[in-house]
């Protein structure tokens, strides 16, 4: 098994993601638009890395892509090793909007994987209560969707895509359409959440704060076309408080976003 | 806010003005009793009917012929709708007939079909079923590809199948649009059965209303039609019902449910 993912993946054995000149070009020949130009780069095993950008720089593009919902035109990326070609079982995808099933209950619909990839209800039901506590919704699986607030809805959405262990959790502005202060309860909560389970995120988001405070490094795109404008490690420890926010190193980093966003005509 | 036992009382008084007002007017202008007969006399005819149990036999064949031409409707509707929402090669080719088909008024399909039928039950039941079609097909199909973006993503991210995305999503998904397609096609059914009887017919009351009318038994007429509208409602109401358990997660009904229970208080 080793030998073989060796040999198709000359790349860090420890990285989960490989991407090597990676691009997306939509439309025809000739008159396409180039949404992705030539993207290089890695995530080690248990990373958290942000992707932060404006609308329209491809960040969702990518995330497509890694997601196998869309082929690249260019380039590759690889899932410990292998070629994302399509849709994979080892992928949790979390987006803006929570998606859940209004017919499933919340354990419903935290089993949706689990149903859809036959991996058996039974065994599967005492992990997913198991989740549902870690996010703080014991007592709440069998309600449904429509019983939560958006903040609830978004935890059950985060639980389903962890429900059937991926290696990589793929989360696309997951806390894009929740108010502020709501948002900032989920990035502390998603911080405990990683640290407890280590799992690989990549977390897109167009919050310059919320791409430092999550990240352990930060990937700054520009757009037309999509390519990145900075990629750095973000050297505070964990776990953060919100107060982390307020310190002068915080700054830094959020100012070394705005400056390659500014760089790259992000920013008006 | 309406609603309250007040305004309640208030429609029935409404209600009983009108039959009293009506009542007035074909006494005292003397309207002959084959042109508007009064609300006593179509009570009267409605209790000897039924007393009689003329009206049972006749109600018991229309509801049979309604019911059987719904459910056959309705099955071959979900059916091809299905095929149609799933399938672009098959609704390109199929596009042209359902478009001719979906113009042309059923209804006037009626005399063809008694002439192919026959007069008895098959006659009635394939006209309802021709009638009740349309409406679920369409529904069928609106409702299977109504699945948002995200939704079918999500899946597509769970490497779904194509059979899982349709049972898991698609179908449960289309259900309100299904049910809103069963609501009217149960109708339709019975205008296509009531239709069907009055080109030609044995029993039913379709028939018995064109039987009353060359006796101009104009107050035995509106009994029948009292009868209908009753049958209306029932038919309307079982979809409702099995509606209510099925969608009890659908967002607008729970709205409907919700304003109906502020009504009621």
């Amino acid at each position: 098994m080793d030998a073989i993912a060796r040999e198709t993946a000359p790349a860090t054995a420890r990285d989960v993601i490989a991407i090597r000149k990676l691009s997306k070009t939509y439309g025809g020949t000739g008159g396409g638009v180039t949404a992705l130009s030539e993207i290089d780069c890695t995530v080690a095993d248990g990373e958290f890395l942000s992707i932060v950008g404006p609308s329209g720089c491809g960040k969702s593009t990518l995330l497509k892509i890694l997601a196998g919902l869309l082929p690249a035109s260019g380039g590759e990326a690889l899932l410990n090793g292998s070629p994302i070609t399509g849709a994979r079982k080892d992928i949790g995808v979390v987006f803006q909007s929570p998606v859940l099933f209004p017919w499933r209950s919340v354990l419903g619909n935290v089993l949706l994987p689990v149903d859809v990839q036959q991996l058996g209800r039974d065994r599967m039901t005492a992990r997913a209560m198991d989740l549902l506590k870690l996010v703080g919704l014991d007592g709440f699986e069998h309600r449904y969707p429509w019983e939560l607030s958006g903040g609830m809805q978004q935890r059950v959405a985060l639980v389903r895509a962890l429900i059937h262990d991926p290696a990589l959790l793929l989360m696309d502005e997951p806390f894009g359409a929740l108010d502020a202060m709501t948002r900032e309860q989920m990035n502390v909560e998603l911080q405990r959440i990683w640290m407890e389970r280590r799992k690989t995120v990549v977390f897109i988001t167009h919050s310059t704060s919320e791409a430092v405070f999550l990240g352990d490094r930060v990937m700054v795109m520009t757009p037309r076309p999509g390519r990145i404008g900075d990629l750095f490690a973000v050297d505070l420890p964990r776990p953060r408080p919100l107060d982390v926010m307020t310190t002068e190193k915080f700054g830094v980093y959020v100012r070394r976003i705005r400056k390659s966003l500014n760089a790259g005509g992000g920013l008006e | 806010m309406i609603g309250g036992p007040k305004n309640f009382a208030l429609r029935l008084l409404l209600i009983a003005v009108f039959l009293a007002v009506w009542e007035a007017i074909v006494r005292v202008f003397e309207i002959p009793l084959f042109i508007l007969p009064t609300p006593s006399n179509v009570f009267t005819a409605l209790y000897r009917g039924i007393a009689s149990s003329l009206y049972v036999d006749h109600v018991w064949i229309t509801v049979t012929e309604t019911l059987l031409g719904f459910v056959l409707g309705t099955s071959l509707a979900f059916m091809l709708g299905t095929v149609i929402a799933l399938s672009r090669p098959v609704e390109y080719f199929l596009y042209p007939f359902v478009v001719m088909f979906q113009a042309m008024p059923k209804v006037a399909l009626a005399p063809l079909i008694i002439v192919w039928f026959g007069l008895g039950l098959t006659s009635k039941v394939v006209n309802a079923a021709l009638v009740a079609f349309f409406p679920l097909m369409v529904n069928t199909i609106v409702g299977l590809r109504s699945a948002e973006e995200d939704k079918v993503n999500l899946m597509k991210s769970l490497a779904a199948t194509r059979t899982q995305i349709f049972w898991m999503l698609q179908l449960p998904n289309a259900m309100p649009y299904i049910f809103a397609g069963l609501e009217i096609a149960m109708i339709f059914a019975l205008i296509g059965a009531i239709v069907a009887e009055f080109v030609g017919a044995q029993a039913g009351l379709g028939m018995l209303i064109q039987s009353m009318n060359f006796t101009m038994d104009v107050a035995g007429q509106f009994s029948v039609l009292l009868l209908l509208s009753l049958i209306g409602l029932g038919l309307n109401w079982i979809v409702i019902a099995v509606r209510r358990r099925v969608l009890f997660w659908d967002a607008s009904q729970k709205f409907d449910a919700d304003a109906a229970k502020k009504e009621a208080i």
